[in-house]
């Protein structure tokens, strides 16, 4: 392979490798470590899911955990044992009561659900910029929120729906994260990729030079949902158990933190700010469920850690305002020109506020 | 007639509410463009001192409150807002939703999560007959205080040296630096406004739902920033305008929507906020300062 294309290429097969090598440690490990990596890779999904639009187009969207939703209820009225579904669902139509797909079919459609549902939301929302199309998704998240919650004949309403098949286990979950993180970094380097990112550093100078910005957000904003539709479908199957609930501000404010701490304008910065949160996280579950010190076990009073979660965010926030990766994709580390994307920014577009 | 009245009451006051929690989401975008979420632990707080001072003569917790308030809004704007002035407002929007997160845990942890009863001004939950219409004293003095507290804002805003300082660094912030204008001092006086906002809000708020939950605000929060937005963010009027509706909305909607899509209410109020933002994107009373010049 000639050196120049292995140099494009390496930010991407960077986390790639970096990803699979998680992976193959965590396969290692107790069951309740491996569980964690799990769960680590689908917020990752969600997080390079978010990344495809909000990233690229500098709009960040409150949307997508509704999509996360979408997909999750989709797969799991495919999956679900239509003995369960009589049960547990009388009112659903027909069609869907007697289903029983397989899984990576029934993910499929999750996705492409939630796909057909950005696309919808999508071509009115896109022609929106700045704080109004952010407002807007975030209409979009309550919107769903709402109806999932109240349309008890196909999604149980308020109740949980139980018994989805456990199957997002490493090798299920793993391959997808790789799709995800390839799919992202296919798609902003494409054509289409960079005339979205020039329309988030100058929207009025895109447009001047014939960027149809509806258009290219539109694309990206599909492309995300339908990766955020997949990370929904792998988190109903990773807890078996699929709640209205999960899916709304916690969640949202989760995944949007995960992104800005890791740093919104680069795929690395998504990679980086899912896996760190994720161990923070960890780390502080560990120290709330106990630490042996000399003889005793100490823990911390339950409910401190997701305090100090929060602090860490502030404080990652406050060190690194663009986040942990700044803006930059990982540099070709052998010889000459190890260098990043240039960061591009705001240090020239500087708002009013500056 | 009778029943359209009551519906209107019911209408500004719930509102009304909203109208001034967003004002004070909306003083804060338009100093720093920072979308305050933190807004809420400030009314969170001021529901807990009064319980932590109960027992104390009413004017004095009210103080000691309001006080609290303050306080907390100034440190949260030293501590956590001053370092990344002039950040996107993404990465604003994530430090407030952090530092609201933060208190809200904080609070969970010391004084737990589960819901506590408070007899706040209890006297206001007592009906009375205004020509014909029964309301609670409660709605009234609602609107007696956001009328007298939107009054007062226009006054300072308006009237005094520091509100016209506010007024031009909400419009252009650095050419008012030029002119003079201190930004620390501006921006600190804009927070503690906005504690005292959060203050009156949580008093009205508590003496109606007469619970405390560390989580309680959030919904205030939430229908103020939507409300912000519609308004047009960094314009005052159409903050309180724009809170107003959205309050309003759900209220109308409660009343017009038949029983069986009453559930749904607040998809059709989102539904709306969608529309408007569609027809005007910078919102109903654009601000100046924010038109994108080329």
């Amino acid at each position: 392979m000639p050196a120049e294309t292995l140099r494009r290429l390496w930010p991407l097969a960077a986390l790639l490798i970096a990803l699979v090598a998680i992976a193959l440690v965590a396969s290692l490990a107790p069951i309740v470590i491996q569980r964690r990596v799990v769960e680590a890779l689908i917020y990752l999904i969600a997080v390079v899911a978010l990344y495809i639009f909000a990233g690229n187009s500098g709009v960040l969207s409150f949307g997508n955990v509704s999509f996360m939703a979408v997909g999750a209820y989709v797969s799991a009225l495919l999956t679900l044992k239509p003995a369960a579904k009589a049960v547990f669902l009388p009112g659903l139509p027909a069609f869907l009561k007697a289903a029983e797909w397989p899984t990576v079919p029934a993910a499929l459609a999750g996705g492409i659900v939630a796909a057909l549902f950005g696309l919808f939301v999508g071509v009115p929302l896109m022609r929106l910029s700045g704080i109004a199309a952010s407002i807007a998704t975030f209409a979009v998240l309550s919107i769903t929120y709402v109806v999932l919650g109240n349309w008890t004949s196909v999604t149980g309403g308020q109740n949980s729906l139980f018994g989805l098949p456990l199957y997002a286990d490493l090798s299920t979950v793993l391959p997808w994260a790789l799709v995800a993180v390839a799919a992202a970094f296919a798609y902003q380097e494409t054509r289409s990729g960079l005339m979205l990112r020039a329309s988030r550093e100058d929207e009025v100078a895109a447009e001047a030079s014939g960027i149809d910005v509806h258009r290219q957000r539109l694309y990206a904003f599909v492309l995300s949902a339908f990766f955020s539709g997949i990370a929904g479908v792998l988190y109903g199957h990773f807890l078996g158990v699929l709640r209205v609930e999960s899916f709304y501000l916690d969640m949202t404010f989760l995944v949007v933190a995960m992104l800005v701490v890791g740093g919104m304008r680069s795929l690395l910065g998504a990679v980086t700010g899912a896996l760190v949160i994720s161990l923070i996280t960890e780390l502080l579950r560990q120290l709330e469920s106990g630490v042996p010190v000399g003889g005793i076990t100490v823990a911390a009073p339950p409910g401190l850690g997701d305090a100090v979660l929060a602090l860490a965010m502030l404080l990652i926030i406050l060190v690194r305002p663009q986040g942990i990766a700044a803006g930059r994709e990982l540099g070709w580390p052998f010889g000459a020109r190890a260098q990043g994307r240039p960061v591009s920014s705001d240090r020239i577009s500087g708002g009013e506020a500056k | 007639m009778i029943n359209l009245a009551q519906h209107v009451v019911d209408t500004i006051s719930v509102g009304g509410l909203y109208a001034l929690t967003a004002l004070g989401i909306g003083l804060i975008f338009g100093v720093m463009r920072l979308i305050n979420f933190a807004h809420g632990e400030l009314i969170t707080a001021v529901g807990y001192a009064l319980l932590l001072f109960h027992g104390w003569p009413l004017p004095l917790a009210m103080l000691g409150a309001l006080l609290i308030a303050v306080v907390l809004a100034l440190v949260m704007e030293r501590v956590a807002f001053r370092p990344l002035r002039g950040a996107d407002p993404e990465t604003l929007l994530i430090a407030s939703f952090a530092v609201s997160f933060f208190l809200q845990k904080l609070l969970a942890l010391t004084v737990g999560a589960r819901a506590k009863g408070i007899d706040f001004l209890p006297s206001l939950g007592e009906p009375i007959a205004v020509v014909g219409i029964r309301l609670q004293v409660l709605q009234l003095a609602t609107i007696l205080v956001v009328a007298g507290l939107l009054a007062g804002l226009s006054w300072f805003l308006g009237r005094t040296r520091a509100g016209l300082e506010m007024r031009a660094a909400a419009e252009n912030f650095r050419m008012a630096r030029l002119l003079g204008v201190r930004a620390d001092r501006v921006i600190a006086v804009a927070f503690a406004l906005s504690g005292v906002l959060a203050a009156a809000v949580a008093f009205l708020f508590v003496a109606q739902s007469g619970t405390l939950t560390p989580r309680m605000s959030l919904q205030l929060v939430v229908i103020a920033f939507v409300g912000t937005a519609i308004g047009g963010l960094g314009s005052l009027v159409g903050a309180a305008v724009g809170g107003f509706l959205v309050g309003a909305a759900s209220v109308i909607l409660q009343a017009v929507l038949p029983f069986e899509l009453r559930e749904f209410r607040e998809a059709f109020a989102f539904g709306l906020v969608i529309l408007v933002l569609l027809v005007r994107p910078q919102g109903l009373f654009p601000a100046r300062g924010l038109k994108e010049r080329v």
